[in-house]
């Protein structure tokens, strides 16, 4: 299984999309390594700088539909080769969030409120987080805050997390 | 229960439910593109499995950079036809012969009503077209389907979107999709079926039903979905001939994919297209729309003509007729991509290619090209590009550009105003030139459950609507 615990990088927008994540020039890289320096480049958000902003974090959260656009899987390697395997949203897009299980990553929806809650309280700090797959939590802290917000991996996704992708198991089973 | 189409497709392909929710199910069709694919492949072959479920129902090509502009796509050109070779992937269309993914495949017949079909590419629900469940895939899910010819989706929810009224002259399905996902938005249809029914579909082309289900994944629909009727029946006759004595058995056999009357939808919205304005993007997500009318005007450097959304003979035709006779302005450039070979030689043939190089166009090979800023017209910093692709993100026909998109009668239009244009008030009154008249009937009585207000005067789509 993934690391998915570590200091997280906010992204206070909705419907970001996967050209956004990976621009489509760099499709032509056949190894995921190379996608590395060009995680989010061309983000619209005002306060990002994906120079300074993506080093050392783990964790991803943002808010509706992340991920919406193309279905390539380039999306989520290029923030595996970034060391992020976990994104927190209000929902994502459907081929994107499959990607993500497919390749052994979280993509966890959390209600809307909770993401404007945590946002409310965290983003503007440096914030850590913990994911604990097991219990299906996770925990935030920054300073004196921390809060813990169950979410719920069960199912297909959960086999996928644990197995570590689609390929073996459905070659096995079909 | 009735049950809809998508529903019916499932059950009829159901291989699995490992999990509650989740159907694996068997694939008709693996469709594959060097972009995706060949790291598909890789891995294949890192596992030790490098082998293919039934060659005969994968379909490749090469067609996003075409011919090979570096030797990193070059390497791609080559992985995919070493592994065509290897696995004996008759079809599979090389240098020549390619054209972009979503109109070559379902112009050599391999789309059928009932069918099932993945690729590792989002606009695969153009296919839906034709009254089959296609949706894009991610790297992974290609590969199980290219090994296993499975793939797991959730229960096939859907919304119904019915279609009223008659669209207007120079109003295409380019507009209508354009105006629906302005009223949705791009995460309107996250995860469901988009489900396109009314007088104003059965009355489309298989061409612009193609375009209507093309743009879905721009709502977040996995699928776009058409019900297949004698206008799909022509349009397949020549790869389905052999298979029934007459058309009318031909659709016989066909209805079974059709949703039931007391079919469950999420929801069901209804819509009045009689008085819809040609329609545009204005920002960087396809739910940013206006009317033309209201852009009047605006600032463009590039025109694009082509793509898997609007590079289709319809399309060109349509474009053709307005530019009939006259030139592009000199503060523009204009490019046409045709989308397969065959819509190039036909329109070589109808002395389309003609008036589009009078006008003053560059014409490129088919290939996908420009519309995702791989190659063919790739957009400087600050640059306007009015397009007939399907996305407007940023960056995404280059860096620092914007994209407009629209239909190709706008932007043909536009590019002989030098700025945004409304093809209707220029005068000209383009019409789509039907290949062969078909004698459908809309048998279909749509029950009116309308929970949203249908457009009925003036359009003004706002978007960004959640």
């Amino acid at each position: 299984m993934k690391n998915f615990s570590g200091k997280v990088l906010f992204l206070d927008r909705s419907d970001i999309n996967t050209d956004e994540i990976i621009p489509a020039k760099y499709l032509t890289e056949i190894t995921k390594e190379a996608l590395k320096p060009y995680l989010l480049e061309d983000l619209k958000l005002d306060t990002f700088n994906p120079e300074k902003d993506i080093e050392g974090k783990a964790v991803v959260i943002t808010r509706e539909n992340f991920g919406c656009g193309s279905s390539r899987e380039h999306a989520p390697w290029a923030l595996e080769v970034n060391d992020i395997n976990a994104v927190f949203a209000a929902n994502f897009a459907r081929i994107y969030r499959q990607n993500m299980y497919n390749c052994g990553m979280l993509a966890m929806e959390l209600p809307e409120n909770t993401i404007n809650e945590i946002f409310s309280k965290f983003a503007s700090k440096d914030t850590e987080a913990k994911v604990d797959i097991s219990s299906s939590t996770l925990t935030l802290e920054s300073g004196d805050i921390k809060e813990t917000y169950n979410f719920n991996l069960a199912g297909f996704d959960r086999s996928l997390i644990e197995s570590g992708g689609w390929v073996d198991y459905a070659d096995k089973k079909y | 229960m009735g049950k809809t189409i998508a529903e019916k497709i499932f059950e009829s392909h159901l291989e699995d439910q490992p999990f509650e929710g989740i159907n694996v199910i068997r694939l008709d069709a693996v469709f594959c593109h060097e972009i995706t694919t060949p790291v598909a492949i890789a891995d294949l072959v890192a596992r030790g499995k490098d082998r293919v479920f039934d060659s005969t129902k994968i379909k490749a090509v090469i067609d996003h950079v075409t011919p090979a502009k570096d030797s990193k796509t070059a390497e791609q050109g080559k992985i995919m036809r070493d592994w065509a070779k290897r696995h004996d992937i008759k079809d599979f269309f090389d240098i020549g012969r390619n054209g972009v993914c979503h109109a070559i495949f379902p112009e050599k017949g391999f789309v059928r009503p009932g069918y099932t079909v993945i690729m590792g590419d989002s606009h695969t629900c153009t296919h839906g077209a034709f009254g089959a469940f296609a949706a894009g895939v991610g790297t992974t899910d290609l590969e199980v389907g290219i090994l296993k010819g499975v793939c797991a989706f959730k229960e096939p929810k859907t919304i119904r979107f019915v279609l009223n009224g008659k669209l207007p002259k120079g109003v295409y399905a380019k507009d209508v999709i354009l105006y629906i996902i302005g009223q949705i938005g791009v995460n309107g249809a996250t995860n469901m079926v988009m489900e396109f029914t009314g007088p104003v579909v059965d009355k489309m082309s298989m061409e612009s039903r193609m375009t209507l289900c093309n743009m879905a994944i721009e709502a977040g629909g996995t699928s776009g979905i058409c019900y297949p009727d004698m206008t799909t029946v022509n349009y397949l006759w020549k790869f389905i001939k052999q298979d029934f004595i007459t058309k009318q058995d031909a659709l016989k056999a066909y209805s079974k994919f059709i949703s039931d009357k007391d079919a469950k939808y999420e929801k069901v919205i209804e819509y009045d297209l009689s008085n819809l304005e040609p329609m545009m993007t204005v920002g960087y997500k396809p739910d940013e729309v206006k009317t033309v009318k209201e852009m009047e005007g605006a600032n463009i450097d590039q025109i694009y003509i082509g793509s898997c959304t609007n590079g289709r003979i319809e399309d060109l035709r349509i474009a053709s007729e307005i530019l009939k006779g006259k030139k592009i302005s000199d503060k523009v450039r204009g490019v046409l991509s045709p989308a397969t070979p065959d819509i190039y030689s036909r329109a070589l043939k109808e002395g389309i290619i003609d008036i589009f190089m009078k006008a003053g166009f560059c014409v490129t090979n088919p290939t996908c090209g420009a519309c995702l800023g791989m190659s063919n017209g790739v957009l400087a910093n600050g640059e306007v590009c009015a397009s007939t692709t399907n996305r407007n993100f940023n960056g995404r026909m280059g860096k620092g550009g914007m994209v407009h998109l629209m239909s190709p009668a706008t932007a043909a239009a536009t590019a002989i105003a030098g700025k945004i244009t409304n093809a209707k008030i220029s005068g000209d009154k383009p019409k789509a030139k039907p290949v062969k008249k078909t004698a459908q009937k809309a048998e279909k009585k749509v029950k009116k459950t309308a929970v949203q207000k249908p457009a009925k005067k003036k359009v003004t789509g706002k978007g960004g609507k959640k």
